[in-house]
């Protein structure tokens, strides 16, 4: 038997509805600092990437020369070809950023992959079994959370250095893990979250109603809707992890040089500050720029995201 | 609905043994083998027998016995309503059926269900996952929170089909496409991808029943399928619903608390008060001669083309007791017009009335009642 059910004539309606990425996407080009601290992360980003063909000296090539010429003091910025000057050592301060900014993004990135790996499945655990599963895994977290960020990554240097773990990747490697492991944190209780209110809603009833194994309904049906607020907590996570990085550079721990972290830029310049300041000022206006052009954007993501939020976090 | 299409239903489901998983019933030798199995299993004779299930809600401030003792059977190919007010356990005696209570609190304490031979409560989680979208559709309330805001429609309908028939991603969506337009959906193919908000609620409530009849389920349970619709989409969704069941010989479980909509759609109904089957019967005899008062009042209740205009809709007085602690009495004897000691003492047991098949809860319309004959 044929449905007999009065199929309603849709009027054309190709006007391409807008997807949520799309809305989104709209809302954020309409934020101006989110689209110069979307600039910026791209140009930094770029850097990262295509840093040693585009900078005019290799990071760690020392111009005794120049150096010798000019007093055995680093030369200023444009002296000699060197647009912002060179370090105490005769090396191009614009090339060493260059390779700061590689290892900043790098930082930024993998930090944050680590915090997805371990803080998305531990939230999503915790919310979807509740009960004693939910206690213990936010117990942890919460003890994680107690403890000294900076303290801890500096013992776990110090314990690993010597190891292979602590000098795979100029010591990159450590300082990836380390910052992760204290930073997952704050991942792992937004996905909690999250996943706590949208599990009650009757969409997740329905996916059972069909079949659907606990798995998929969290990776499938929960997890993509919490994906804005995720999207959002690693851009505004990733200014913590740079500063994180910069600092264990500035006290000598983890990146090692002739790598030019900018924390390792700063503790470099900061012996010569009286004479040649710029080897500071560059560095750290490096950082601040990275800083503020991540959270600019983070913080456009999330009006841009979940507009219901604007200017309330 | 004929009855040679349930017993043909009937014989090429296989009843206790599954398929394997890679054998597909489209296929000869798939057939054949479902017939073997369906051959050395017992026939069901019905497709549901649900036999004193009673389920319990834990919470702080006591056991809230939300369905209880709740005893009832169903054909294949028929249309049940269950009616009754809201909280008296409507839609927690279908969460039953499928499992599905929420737990913590909520829990079925005792009971039998008996699907298509296959005893449900002794079912493992995971073939009672497997049963779920495959033997059983269900279709909830509101289209608009039952559907994923973030996947398009048409993944969700071949989702199921995905799971329990294990075809492929081009067939799935082949199989969403054929529902979509089964639906009614015009140029289904072009909307797959398309988001739940690009729907009207009608439209969703469409998509729903589309995705629960993906598996093609010898079992509807449509919870309240149009309360959050307006009327006209509710008239086209009922239509819906009935001309597909018929077509696909599709059980269906109907909850509502509109007995317009029982009368129209069901072929028994079943009255529910305060977790309790109170009568149950055909659907004409329950609407020609109701033995409960409580299906009077449900009844007179009802606003009324033929009616003066500006008299009062007729209500029930009083709320449904607390289901925390019922007592030994008769549920609705708090409410009844017609209320005597007995009832306030013992309740009386479904017993049977002048039709066949038709049975109510109440001392007062029993053959001897004081109210028996007058209506």
């Amino acid at each position: 038997m044929a449905t007999r059910t009065a199929t309603i004539d849709a009027a054309p309606l190709r006007t391409r509805p807008t997807s949520l990425w799309r809305d989104a996407f709209s809302r954020l080009i309409r934020n101006r600092l989110a689209i110069v601290g979307g600039i910026i992360v791209l140009t930094l980003l770029v850097l990262a990437v295509f840093g040693p063909y585009l900078a005019p000296y290799p990071y760690d090539q020392q111009n005794i020369d120049q150096l010798a010429r000019h007093g055995n003091l680093p030369l200023g910025p444009g002296v000699e070809g060197h647009l912002l000057g060179t370090d105490a050592l005769g090396r191009d301060l614009l090339s060493r950023l260059f390779d700061g900014a590689r290892i900043s993004m790098t930082v930024a990135f993998v930090v944050q992959a680590v915090v997805l790996l371990i803080g998305v499945p531990v939230g999503a655990l915790a919310a979807w079994f509740g009960g004693r599963i939910d206690q213990y895994l936010m117990r942890i977290t919460d003890v994680v959370y107690a403890f000294p960020d900076l303290l801890f990554i500096i013992l776990l240097s110090v314990a690993f250095r010597e190891t292979f773990f602590g000098q795979a990747l100029d010591g990159l490697l450590l300082i990836f893990v380390a910052i992760g492991i204290v930073g997952w944190v704050g991942m792992a209780r937004l996905v909690r979250g999250q996943l706590l209110s949208l599990k009650e809603q009757e969409f997740v009833e329905a996916a059972r109603a069909i079949g659907v194994s606990d798995f998929k309904i969290v990776t499938r049906h929960l997890l993509p809707n919490a994906i804005g607020p995720m999207i959002v907590a690693v851009t505004l996570g990733i200014p913590g992890a740079i500063l994180a990085e910069a600092t264990l550079g500035f006290l000598g721990i983890g990146v090692q040089r002739p790598r030019a972290s900018w924390g390792v830029l700063i503790n470099d310049g900061s012996l010569w500050m009286r004479v040649s300041p710029h080897m500071v000022i560059f560095p750290a206006i490096a950082i601040a720029l990275a800083l503020l052009s991540f959270t600019f954007l983070g913080d456009g993501l999330r009006d841009a995201l979940d507009p219901k939020l604007k200017g309330k976090q | 609905m004929t009855l040679t299409d349930d017993q043909n239903r009937a014989s090429e489901e296989p009843v206790v043994t599954e398929l394997p998983e890679n054998v597909s019933i489209a296929t000869e030798e798939g057939r054949k083998l479902a017939e073997q199995l369906a051959d050395a299993a017992p026939h069901a004779k019905r497709l549901l027998e649900v036999r004193n299930l009673s389920t319990q809600f834990f919470t702080k401030d006591g056991t809230v016995h939300a369905v209880d003792d709740v005893s009832f059977e169903l054909d294949y190919g028929e249309t049940l309503g269950l009616v009754g007010e809201s909280g008296c356990g409507k839609s927690v005696t279908a969460l039953s059926l499928v499992r599905l209570v929420p737990y913590p609190p909520g829990r079925i304490v005792s009971g039998e269900i008996i699907f298509d031979g296959i005893d449900v409560m002794k079912l493992s989680n995971e073939e009672m996952r497997l049963l779920r979208g495959k033997k059983i559709g269900f279709i909830f309330q509101d289209p608009l929170t039952s559907l994923n805001p973030t996947l398009p429609i048409g993944f969700q309908i071949a989702e199921s089909a995905r799971i329990h028939l294990g075809v492929s991603r081009k067939a799935a969506a082949d199989r969403a496409v054929e529902l979509l337009s089964k639906v009614g959906i015009p140029r289904a193919r072009e909307r797959l991808g398309d988001y739940p908000h690009q729907f009207s609620g009608g439209m969703r409530q469409r998509v729903m029943i589309a995705i629960a009849l993906a598996c093609d389920p010898m079992l509807l349970l449509a919870d309240e399928p149009t309360t959050a619709l307006d009327v006209t989409i509710q008239a086209q969704i009922l239509e819906l619903i009935r001309s597909l069941s018929e077509e696909f010989g599709t059980a269906v479980i109907l909850i509502t608390h509109d007995l317009g909509i029982a009368a129209g759609m069901c072929h028994r109904v079943n009255v529910m008060y305060a977790g309790r089957i109170v009568e149950t019967g055909k659907v004409d005899d329950i609407f020609e001669h109701p033995q409960m008062p409580y299906a009077w009042g449900l009844l007179g209740s009802l606003p009324r083309i033929d009616e003066e205009r500006g008299t009062r809709l007729r209500t029930i007085e009083g709320m449904p007791p607390d289901l925390i602690n019922p007592g030994p009495e008769c549920r609705f004897s708090p409410r009844c017009a017609y209320v005597h000691d007995k009832c306030r003492e013992v309740e009386p047991e479904l017993s049977s009335r002048a039709e066949p098949g038709h049975r109510a809860r109440c001392w007062a319309t029993e053959p001897g009642g004081w109210l028996n004959g007058s209506q």
